[in-house]
């Protein structure tokens, strides 16, 4: 949801003066509960907080700031500097069973401001939880689990964020709960949010592409086609192998009618993910990776430069090498990392020739990265990236290197 | 090695693949082997024209909040022109009309081409009962701003309508009239009021800047101040481009740069070569033509190698679909150029989809598919040895 920066200026200002008035001393870093066990769909509270003498309220974010140097075929822009995004959090524990916590992005800095968590959640049972406000939908991992400073990567993966739309977050109602027995934990997730529109099969990106949707302003106050987009997901982890996510999203997307008059057929979009991430207990090898797949329904006299298919994913594979004091940076770490990811934007073949549509994207991404602390990490990647047109000819080629820094505050 | 040490390591390291960082970038690919990018020689004011054409050809997708449609056959430019070469079927575009030269009779049913796909909600065009048709393939960009400037007296000067020299080819230039927002070159030479036109299959397009308004039109549903009617209502509306952008992209497509043959030293491309020139091929594929006086100097009064005569042949039977634009009979085509031929994979998705329907799936089938005025070549190329052929397709590949 967008707001005024009018109104983000003079909450600064205030907050400024506040703080003006604040003995240091009384700033508390709140201990993250390492006693809870924990899903990926636990990590919008998975953050480091603060608290400001005995206000109710907590406060964190992050931050991330890059630099780059990328060419393609050739081509470069140069070196860039790059401030992604920044990202506030606002906590407060209104009752012992009734939380609220949002995150406002600002990405990037100067272009968008956006609420893209702000939720109500209150415990009736420990597997029946209402959650109400701007939702994360939980499709796959990554889009409940994207702060910065969590990833060896400066860019975040192309199917979470360009086939998937993450982050992707809608005002919404739903139930979510959690059952620990012994080393096994399962929790659930269902909600019914505003959704997509036309958009995503008819946008500047000349494919089919789900966050065109976001673009929408009116997406936190109406849905589309008037029928909610319901999303669901089902974890199961054992705290010593790893944890797998099933999830699903689907619904009717396009404005189907307007002022009452029928001006189309309904027409679906449905989503699966599956994720996965577990760490190796000897090597301390830590492996993450989502698959989703896409189908939309795509009226068959339109183009098939809009694809009725998509799929995709990634996978993460970090290996720390040192952790140690390292210039006085008690437990210090670095790590190796590799990414792999690969994305089909259009499934299938064309009618006209029966010849294969292309129309795909695969990356690679070694890195290498240091973290001073828990919260902070600097990274150095390089990026060798293919993508292949509709018609499937020579793919283009991209790589270079990016420098970034990621820290929550 | 201590912990410092493996520090300095990775910290020189880094600062050096850093300082080297262009040199673990991909590659450009060599000159010759792409068919986009200017001409040489723009002034900095032209390279930036060049690009802002580059970027609505190139870059922009019209959505329906951009005026796309209702009916289209492609959402951008690109599209059909990938790299700026040959398209395939997927944006192949259908034509149709009629049998003669007496206009086409279907514009009020959205003629003269098939809107075959539409908006969600919206329902694309049928060919009207009646109407005959004739599918065409986009061509390349590629080079065309010098083929503008062949002035009329050359394309006069290679046809041959009454076949005086007695060669079984007799070319015709494409007679038509023009359309109200395009001046004639000053030195054309019309008949009757009818203007020699060189663009598209038929020939039927008169200047770049004719070509693009009806492109912009008819292919992507995109009204300008040039050609204000909307395909799908007939009505005419407000321009859904401007001005400057259809100027912009007419210059891209005038200082697009030629083609550049590639292994042009070969002893089987030389050999190729000289068969071209000897089963007269090259009667009609004309291998050079000349430019006149342009106001980008880049372009003006050139030598270039297209291998056309830009005038319609009689292609026989086999190619007669029926349908016709100006003065062209329907078995009638514009002498296609060959340059860039090579180089069609790259566009076609790794395949050849040659004529004017890519019907043909290799250059040996399309040089089969010849008839009428063609036919004694194709026989000619019939009677060629195996390694003869190969060192033809060998030099056709190299341009």
């Amino acid at each position: 949801m967008k707001i005024s920066i009018p109104f983000l200026l003079l909450a600064f200002c205030f907050s400024i003066n506040a703080n003006a008035q604040i003995d240091p001393l009384l700033l508390k870093v709140e201990p993250k509960d390492t006693t809870q066990k924990s899903l990926n769909m636990d990590a919008v509270y998975n953050r480091p907080f603060i608290t400001v003498g005995k206000l109710p309220v907590s406060l964190g974010g992050y931050v991330e700031v890059n630099w780059q140097h990328l060419g393609t075929d050739g081509v470069s822009d140069g070196h860039q500097f790059q401030f992604r995004r920044m990202t506030l959090f606002v906590a407060s524990t209104i009752s012992k069973r009734i939380k609220f916590l949002s995150e406002i992005e600002f990405e990037p800095a100067e272009k968008e401001i956006a609420i893209e968590f702000a939720a109500i959640d209150m415990e009736f049972h420990p597997l029946i939880n209402l959650r109400s406000g701007i939702i994360l939908n939980p499709i796959g991992a990554f889009n409940q689990n994207h702060d910065g400073p969590k990833w060896e990567f400066t860019d975040r993966p192309i199917s979470a964020t360009q086939m998937l739309p993450a982050t992707w977050s809608n005002a919404g109602f739903g139930l979510y709960g959690k059952h620990y027995n012994k080393n096994w934990m399962f929790g659930y997730e269902l909600y019914l949010s505003g959704g997509f529109d036309n958009s995503i099969i008819d946008n500047q990106q000349n494919k089919t592409y789900l966050p065109a949707s976001k673009q929408n302003p009116e997406r936190f106050e109406e849905i589309a086609s008037g029928i909610p987009l319901f999303t669901g997901k089902i974890a199961l982890r054992h705290s010593k192998i790893a944890e797998i996510g099933l999830s699903y999203m689907g619904g009717v997307y396009n404005k189907w009618q307007d002022d009452g008059i029928v001006i189309d057929e309904k027409r679906r979009l449905d989503v699966f993910a599956i994720d996965f991430n577990t760490t190796i207990p000897k090597s301390n090898t830590f492996i993450t990776a989502e698959w989703a797949w896409v189908a939309v329904d795509v009226p068959n006299k339109y183009t098939e430069q809009y694809g009725s298919e998509q799929m995709g994913g990634f996978i993460d594979i970090v290996q720390p090498i040192l952790k140690r004091n390292i210039f006085g940076w008690k437990d210090a770490v670095i790590n190796i990392a590799f990414r792999t990811e690969y994305v089909d934007w259009n499934v299938g073949k064309f009618t006209s020739s029966n010849t294969n549509i292309g129309e795909d994207v695969w990356s690679i991404m070694p890195a290498i990265s240091f973290r001073p602390n828990s919260l902070t990490v600097l990274r150095l990647n390089y990026r060798y990236l293919q993508q292949t047109d509709i018609l499937g000819n020579i793919p283009s080629k991209t790589g270079g290197f990016s420098f970034g820094i990621s820290s929550y505050f | 090695m201590g912990i410092k040490s493996k520090l300095i390591v990775i910290i020189i390291t880094s600062i050096s693949l850093v300082q080297a960082c262009s040199k673990f970038e991909p590659i450009t690919p060599a000159e010759d082997e792409i068919l986009d990018g200017p001409v040489e020689g723009l002034s900095f004011g032209q390279n930036r024209q060049f690009l802002a054409g580059d970027v609505a050809f190139n870059g922009e997708v019209f959505t329906s909040q951009t005026g796309l449609g209702s009916v289209f056959v492609a959402t951008s430019c690109v599209s059909c022109h990938a790299g700026d070469g040959k398209g395939t079927p997927f944006t192949t575009l259908t034509r149709f009309g009629q049998i003669d030269s007496t206009g086409n009779q279907f514009l009020h049913l959205g003629g003269p081409q098939l809107q075959n796909r539409a908006l969600p909600g919206f329902t694309p065009e049928q060919i009207p009962a009646g109407a005959t048709f004739s599918k065409f393939t986009p061509p390349a960009n590629t080079g065309l701003g010098f083929i503008e400037l062949v002035s009329d007296e050359d394309i006069l000067a290679m046809s041959d309508p009454i076949d005086a020299n007695n060669d079984g080819i007799s070319g015709v230039p494409n007679y038509a009239y023009l359309p109200t927002f395009v001046q004639p070159f000053q030195n054309a030479i019309p008949q009757n009021g009818k203007y020699i036109h060189r663009f598209g299959k038929k020939a039927s397009a008169y200047n770049l800047l004719h070509q693009t308004v009806n492109a912009y039109n008819q292919d992507i549903g995109i009204t300008s101040t040039f050609n204000p009617k909307d395909v799908y209502s007939g009505n005419n509306i407000d321009p859904e481009v401007s001005d400057l952008t259809v100027h912009n992209v007419v210059f891209y497509l005038q200082t697009l740069k030629a083609p550049i043959q590639r292994n042009r030293n070969d002893a089987e491309v030389q050999q190729g070569k000289n068969i071209f020139t000897q089963i007269k091929c090259a009667s009609c594929h004309i291998p050079s033509l000349k430019t006149g006086f342009s106001s980008v100097e880049s372009l003006s009064y050139k030598t270039f190698f297209p291998y056309t005569d830009l005038l319609l042949h009689d292609m026989g039977n086999s190619l007669d679909d029926g349908y016709t634009e100006g003065s062209a009979k329907t078995f009638e085509w514009r002498t296609p150029p060959l340059w860039g031929l090579g180089l069609s994979p790259n566009s076609q998705g790794g395949q050849y989809f040659l004529m004017h329907d890519g019907r043909a799936k290799s250059i040996e089938e399309a040089i089969m598919l010849h008839g009428g005025e063609g036919l004694q070549s194709k026989n000619n190329f019939a009677l060629l040895s195996q390694s003869e052929k190969n060192a033809l397709i060998k030099f056709l590949k190299s341009l």
